[in-house]
Formats: C-alpha cells, sequence, structure tokens
C-alpha cells in the first residue's frame, strides 16, 4: 500500500473515511482542529462546524442514534462543555457507532490548562484507545468504531498536541465502502432517561464494563515486549516513544486502551521484570489504577506530573543522571511571544480601551494576546464565554463601586460558542457591565474556521448568518452600538459613552481579520516616521504593533527626545492605526 | 543501507517564516531517501510572530518525533537570535546554519530589552560548523522574499549526503508549477559555492 507522510490528525481523518464513516462534527481548537478540516476533503462526507463542542456531541449521538457512524472531534478543555450529553449516552449507547476525539494539551501550548482526559474515560465509563503515533492514530480510530458497534458504547480517542501535531509515514489502507444502516427505529426504554430507564441502562453500563474489561485482556494493541527483565515500563501514547528512544532494551507493556486497563495482562507483565515504572504525562493514571491492583511500581515519585515529557525527561528520572553538558548564551533572551498581527483590528480596540482604565473580563481567542506589555488588555480569563458572566458577577457584586468600570470582551465565534446565555442572561438581571463584541467574522485564532456569524459551512456552501444586531436586541439588551476598531477616536468615544450609560450595553466591534482571505483586503502601503517630526513620545510604541521599533539615541536640537520610533517596511500593512494615536503628525 | 542511527535536525525561528513548509518538504526528502521519519513542531500560534520549533528525525527506526535535549546534531535558525534559544538541545558538536535575518521581539522593538550583538562570534567560539546565510538577499536574487526558507534547505543540502535529484523532486512537487522554478533557483543560491 501507498506510504505518506501524515500528522497524526490527516492519519485520523485517513483512519474515519477508511472505516466508512462519513458523518462528523466539531468545533475548532488546538491540537484538533484538522481532523475535521481534513475530514470534510473526502469524497462523500458530511462535515460540520457546530457552534460548540456539546452541539457537537449531540449531533453525534443523533446521528449515531439514527444508525449512523459518526464522529465528534474537540480538544481537551471542549470535552468540558460536552460532558453532559456524554456523561448520560454513556448509559444509552448507540444504535450506530460514535466516537469522541479528546486531542489533550500537555504544556498548554495553545489551551488554559493541561488537564488529563484519560480521567474522563473513567469517570464516564467509555472505553478510550490512545494511539502513540500518526500511523497507529489512523489505525486506533479504526478500532474505536468496532469497539462502538461491538459493545454499543461511545469510545473515547485520545491524543496529545505531539501526537496531533507530529508527522511521520503512514501506510494507507483500502478505505470500507460505507454501508447505510440508517433507520428510523424506536427504542424509547433505552434512549429516553427518566430515572425508571436510567436505572436499568446504568446495570448494563456495568455489565458492558465487564465485557470490555475482559476484551481489554485479549485487545491487540495492549503489547507486551520482554526484553531486559531487570526493568520493565508501563505506558502508553506518545511516551511510549520518548521512553523506547533513550531505553530500547527494557521491557515494555504498551497500553493501546487505556481505559479500561488489563488487570490480569498487568500483573502478568509486573512478574515478568524486576523493577516496574510507569511512565506516563500529567495524572499518575495508570499508576493509581495499577497500584489499587496490588501491584509496586515507581511512577510520579520520580516523573514530573506537569508538562509534556521528552526522551531527556525520562532518562535524566530513571538514571538520575541529571541534565547533558550543554552550551548556553550568558545574558537572558527577549522573549518571543505571539502577538496580534500588523493591522489586526483588535489593536485599536484594546488601544482605545486601556485608556478607559477599565477592569476587562477576557475570552479566549486571538485577542487574549492583549494581555501582554504594553497593551495589557486583559484582567481575567477562564474559558469560553466566561467573559460575559464574569463581567456581570463583578457588576452585580460591586454595584456604584464598579459603575461603568466593568467590561467583557468575546470574540464572534466564542460569543456565538457560549456567550449568548450569559448575555441573556445579564439582560435579565440588568447588570450596568459593559460587553464588547471582537466581530472578526472568523475564528482566526485557530485558522479561519467558519462559524454560524459567518454566512459559510464547513463544507463551503453559503448558509444562513446570524444578524448579531437582531439577536442581541432580542435578548433584551437595549444599548447597542457598532463601530469600526481601527478608529481610536471612535472606538474611545463609544466605549466612553457606554461605560456611563446605565444598563446592560453591548459594542460590536466590527472589522474583519486581517489575514482573512474572503474579506478581500487590499494592503496599503508601508507607512513611514518622519525622523525630524519624531518627538520621541512612544505613544505608537504603546501598540505593541511588530514593525514599530525604538531607535534610541537619535536626539535633535531644541528638542528633549532619547531616540525616535522606526517603522520597518516589510512587515507593516499600513493600516494607519499608528498615524491617528500620533500626536506630532509625525507618520505618514 | 542506510545509516542505521538516529539523527536529528532543529529549526528554529519566528512564525511567518515557512519553517513548517521547511520541515515537511525535509521529510519528504528523507522519506524519499528510504529513511524512517518522524517531525514534531507545535503550531496554533505560529501565525502570530512567537517561536516555531520543528524537530526532524531520521533514521533506520525512529520512535521519538522530539529529540533528547543536548543531542542534536543539526541546527537551522531561521532568525539570528533564535539560535541562542536552543543551546540546550544541541550535541556540543553541531553543526548550525544560520539565517543572518534579525527579527526584533517586542521587548526589543520597545527598548526593554537589547538585541545581542556578538551572535555568530559566540556560535563560532562554541562549535566546530557554523556556516551563515544572508538567505533574505539570496531570495530575492532568486526573485522573491518568500523563498527564504528554501534559501536555508538549499544550505542545509550542502551539510547533508542526499541526491541532488531528491531534493529536486520533491521541491517540484511541494509547488504549483508557477513557483517550482523560482524555488529550485532559491534552493540552489543556498548551497555555498
Amino acid at each position: 500500500m501507498k506510504k505518506v507522510l501524515m500528522s497524526g490528525n490527516e492519519a485520523i481523518a485517513r483512519g474515519v473515511y477508511e472505516a466508512g464513516v462519513r458523518f462528523a462534527a466539531a468545533y475548532p481548537g488546538t491540537p484538533s482542529t484538522e481532523i475535521m478540516e481534513q475530514f470534510a476533503r473526502y469524497d462523500g462526507v458530511y462535515a460540520e462546524w457546530a457552534p460548540n463542542e456539546k452541539v457537537a456531541v449531540e449531533v453525534a449521538i443523533g446521528a449515531a442514534l439514527g444508525g449512523a457512524k459518526a464522529l465528534a472531534v474537540m480538544k481537551h478543555v471542549g470535552v468540558n462543555v460536552a460532558a453532559d450529553p456524554i456523561f448520560t449516552v454513556s448509559y444509552t449507547g448507540i444504535a450506530g457507532a460514535l466516537v469522541i476525539i479528546s486531542a489533550d494539551d500537555p504544556s498548554m501550548h495553545s489551551s488554559q490548562n493541561e488537564q488529563d482526559n484519560r480521567n474522563y474515560a473513567k469517570f464516564a465509563k467509555i472505553p478510550m484507545l490512545e494511539p502513540a503515533d500518526p500511523q497507529e492514530a489512523k489505525e486506533y480510530v479504526k478500532l474505536a468504531f468496532a469497539l462502538s458497534e461491538q459493545f454499543d458504547t461511545p469510545v473515547f480517542l485520545r491524543t496529545t498536541t505531539r501526537v496531533s501535531h507530529s508527522k511521520s509515514v503512514v501506510t494507507l489502507g483500502e478505505p470500507q465502502v460505507p454501508e447505510d444502516k440508517t433507520t428510523l427505529a424506536h427504542h424509547a426504554a433505552k434512549y429516553v432517561m427518566v430515572p425508571i430507564n436510567a436505572r436499568t441502562r446504568r446495570v448494563e453500563v456495568e455489565k458492558r464494563q465487564k465485557a470490555l474489561l475482559k476484551f481489554a485482556e485479549t485487545f491487540s494493541e495492549n503489547k507486551m515486549e520482554i526484553n531486559d527483565p531487570e526493568v520493565g515500563i508501563i505506558t502508553a501514547g506518545m511516551p511510549y516513544n520518548y521512553a523506547k528512544d533513550v531505553f530500547p532494551n527494557y521491557s515494555y507493556l504498551k497500553l493501546g486502551m487505556v481505559y479500561p486497563l488489563p488487570v490480569k495482562m498487568i500483573r502478568h507483565f509486573a512478574s515478568k521484570v524486576k523493577k516496574l515504572y510507569v511512565v506516563e504525562e500529567l495524572d499518575p493514571y495508570l499508576e493509581e489504577q495499577i497500584r489499587a491492583m496490588g501491584v509496586e511500581v515507581i511512577g510520579k515519585e520520580i516523573f514530573p506530573y506537569t508538562n509534556e515529557f521528552d526522551p531527556g525527561v525520562i532518562r535524566s528520572a530513571i538514571t538520575s543522571s541529571g541534565e547533558r553538558s550543554v552550551t548556553s548564551y550568558p545574558e537572558s533572551l527577549a522573549q518571543r511571544p505571539p502577538n496580534l498581527c500588523p493591522g489586526c483590528p483588535h489593536r485599536g480596540l484594546f488601544y482605545a480601551l486601556k485608556k478607559s482604565k477599565a477592569y476587562v473580563h477576557g475570552d479566549i481567542g486571538c485577542y487574549t494576546l492583549s494581555y501582554l506589555k504594553p497593551l495589557e488588555g486583559l484582567h481575567s480569563c477562564i474559558c469560553m464565554g466566561a467573559s460575559i458572566g464574569m463581567a456581570h458577577g463583578m457588576s452585580k457584586a460591586l454595584m456604584e463601586k464598579g459603575k461603568g468600570k466593568v467590561v467583557g470582551v468575546i470574540g464572534d465565534s466564542t460569543f456565538l460558542h457560549s456567550g449568548i446565555t450569559p448575555l441573556m442572561n445579564m439582560a435579565y438581571n440588568n447588570s450596568d457591565a459593559l460587553i464588547i463584541i471582537l466581530d472578526n467574522s472568523t475564528t482566526a485564532m485557530t485558522g479561519m474556521q467558519e462559524h454560524p456569524g459567518t454566512g459559510y459551512t464547513l463544507m463551503g456552501k453559503e448558509a444562513k448568518k446570524v444578524n448579531l444586531n437582531i439577536l442581541i436586541s432580542a435578548l433584551g439588551i437595549e444599548n447597542i452600538r457598532v463601530i469600526d476598531p481601527n478608529n481610536v477616536k471612535e472606538a474611545r468615544s463609544a466605549i466612553k459613552d457606554e461605560l456611563a450609560s446605565s444598563g446592560p450595553s453591548v459594542i460590536i466591534a466590527q472589522s474583519p481579520c486581517v489575514l482573512f482571505k474572503r474579506a478581500n483586503q487590499k494592503a496599503k502601503p508601508p507607512l513611514k516616521i518622519d525622523p525630524d517630526a519624531c518627538e520621541g513620545c512612544r505613544s505608537c510604541l504603546e501598540l505593541n504593533c511588530p514593525p514599530i521599533a525604538w531607535k534610541k539615541g537619535v536626539t535633535k536640537e531644541g528638542s528633549k527626545r532619547k531616540g525616535i520610533a522606526v517603522i520597518d517596511e516589510t512587515l507593516c500593512n499600513g493600516c494607519g492605526l499608528c498615524a491617528q494615536v500620533c500626536k506630532f503628525g509625525a507618520i505618514g | 543501507m542506510k545509516d542505521e542511527k538516529v539523527k536529528s535536525i532543529l529549526f528554529a525561528g519566528v512564525g511567518g517564516q515557512g519553517i513548517i513548509r521547511a520541515s515537511d518538504i525535509l521529510c519528504e526528502v528523507m522519506m524519499e531517501a528510504g529513511y524512517d521519519v518522524k517531525k514534531s513542531e507545535v503550531h496554533g500560534m505560529a501565525q502570530r510572530g512567537g517561536c516555531v520549533t520543528s524537530h526532524v528525525r531520521y533514521g533506520a527506526k525512529v520512535y521519538s518525533p522530539l529529540a533528547e535535549p543536548g543531542t542534536i546534531e543539526t541546527l537551522v535558525s531561521f532568525e539570528k537570535m533564535e539560535a541562542l534559544r536552543y543551546l540546550k538541545d544541541l550535541s556540543p558538536n553541531a553543526s548550525v546554519i544560520l539565517n543572518t535575518e534579525q527579527i526584533n521581539p517586542p521587548a526589543v522593538n520597545i527598548g526593554d530589552s537589547q538585541y545581542p550583538d556578538d551572535i555568530i562570534e559566540f556560535l563560532k567560539k562554541q562549535y566546530p560548523k557554523v556556516m551563515t546565510v544572508d538567505a533574505l538577499s539570496l531570495a530575492l536574487k532568486a526573485g522573491n522574499l518568500k523563498t527564504a526558507n528554501v534559501v536555508l534547505l538549499g544550505s542545509l543540502s550542502s551539510l547533508m549526503d542526499i541526491p541532488h535529484t531528491i531534493w529536486e523532486r520533491v521541491i517540484r512537487k511541494s509547488f504549483p508549477q508557477k513557483l517550482v522554478k523560482l524555488n529550485l533557483e532559491a534552493f540552489q543560491m543556498g548551497i555555498p559555492a
């Protein structure tokens, strides 16, 4: 068969297709996003962006109850959003097949926490497979669908950033011809989870658990490699590769299924080796269950709880050899945090917002990057959609003290994900906070995905487009204003007015993401700073725009300036924001 | 027979420099040359000017897509100071290919921090082989600034024992027809005379 280089995410999409699955729903989130983008490109599939992960799972459950094989995809924190239906579909089971992908992010490369979603499998009593590389990712997702059909259960497939975003050689398989098993079949006692039915299904879950436990003992992807009998390592997922890289001759038990665990196999493996380690990132998830089997292991007493591993972490924990001797540069290096792009419409808004001195509750998206110096645009950020409820709560608690000082900012995609309900609450319970919707017409942070406000679907079809103005007004908000955030003066005066007004207000700051191709924005000629006119006041530097830099020591007769600002023309997109904030007309 | 031992190459630079594209091309080349190959990078915020790294590992059989710190044999730094950030990952005998392009981090832009001025001298003192490349000028000579990443692949190819025909075949596959000639020229520009 053909061999190709694939990322874990591309391989999962391929595996889903090879399994004959043609139905999937998701909400984008790093590191999971490419799975859906790739899947949507295969012939004959139906793939949709749902407004959030809970909806995505419910859509997939509906399809599965109709007999389809369905997939739902999300990042680790997305499973929190979707947890409600997930815990109960575990009871009902499905008619077709249902696989839920959780892409975890140890080290929080692009996330607000590093929760270990293996715990969800145990908590919701749903079997979970965990691949270690792209080839396995492709095979395991196929096995997950087979398991789902065989045991009438939803199945989790867990990846981590290093599996999703690493590439390796993958052997393609022959795609299974999809079989249409969809039908409208009524099984109300199985699917209506009123207490009397739920109690019955609850017992079925335990029966299924027993059957799965038996299955795990002979599952082809729980593999023992007996080499050196002195040391054994029990591991799963990417850490297996890290360990093999530094200790190729140790004995291994590599678990392809991380829930439920094969008790007999683990005991058997433990009996074959003298010293036994459990190598796992994040929680002592395997370790605690293995200890509960009465098997002595070495785990988190030597391995870190936090962050992802690499081969070096494992070597130094096991051999306590410490770091290798390496060179380091004697001075500390300036950090290079991700920044808003040149021409980003969020920049003008946050510049204006900073002048208001308000307390700003932030949300999840590119605009979270405004937290950094010198914009320092956010004072809190917890999770998707939280900004609105938190702004309302703070405003209510502080009453007069908070009047005119509490703001929530949220992107358009995030607002439609989980901002509508808290905004309705804000209108209903009437607080004085100001909500600013940063509407850049796309899901920018994850790479320009469509959502219900863009007018297009994942499959590229034109769609109904949410009218934010009408929606917000229907929720009961009376003060609604639409502004262009690239106009600093307009943004400042709108923020000032709406902070002063009583009752809830919403400003919709509308300007497309500068990287958004469909908006067809033409870059303007780059701007220049006149070195004679610049007084070195540094106002433009407060924008934290990548092309603007401080050149110290450029003095001028009759001026107290200590340097000037300069613009790197290769980076500038000519948005003109800096010209608006320059008090000396030096930029043009 | 292929070299058995797994080797590691680290690409480092700043979001937007075409690092991931370049490491994809390298992986395809190594695969065509008959090696097992794995690579790992972190995207997510890559487009917003943050640090970007990509590990490429190849050999008879590769397990980890991430190299053990202190063992990487070759660093290709797409930006001058970024090279300094990953010295802990390099073997003391590493070869360094250094693009001399300077992209200021925000703290340097606003005057809170200094951009180091002794990078090349420092690296030359520490490592046996340091090749400096003015990739932007060479890319411009080839016809487009955006081919700087392929210029650096050309430089890298001079340290590797891979037939030129494989590089050429993969570059042809990696770009739309109208950009192939430009990129082949950029690749050639990167190979030291």
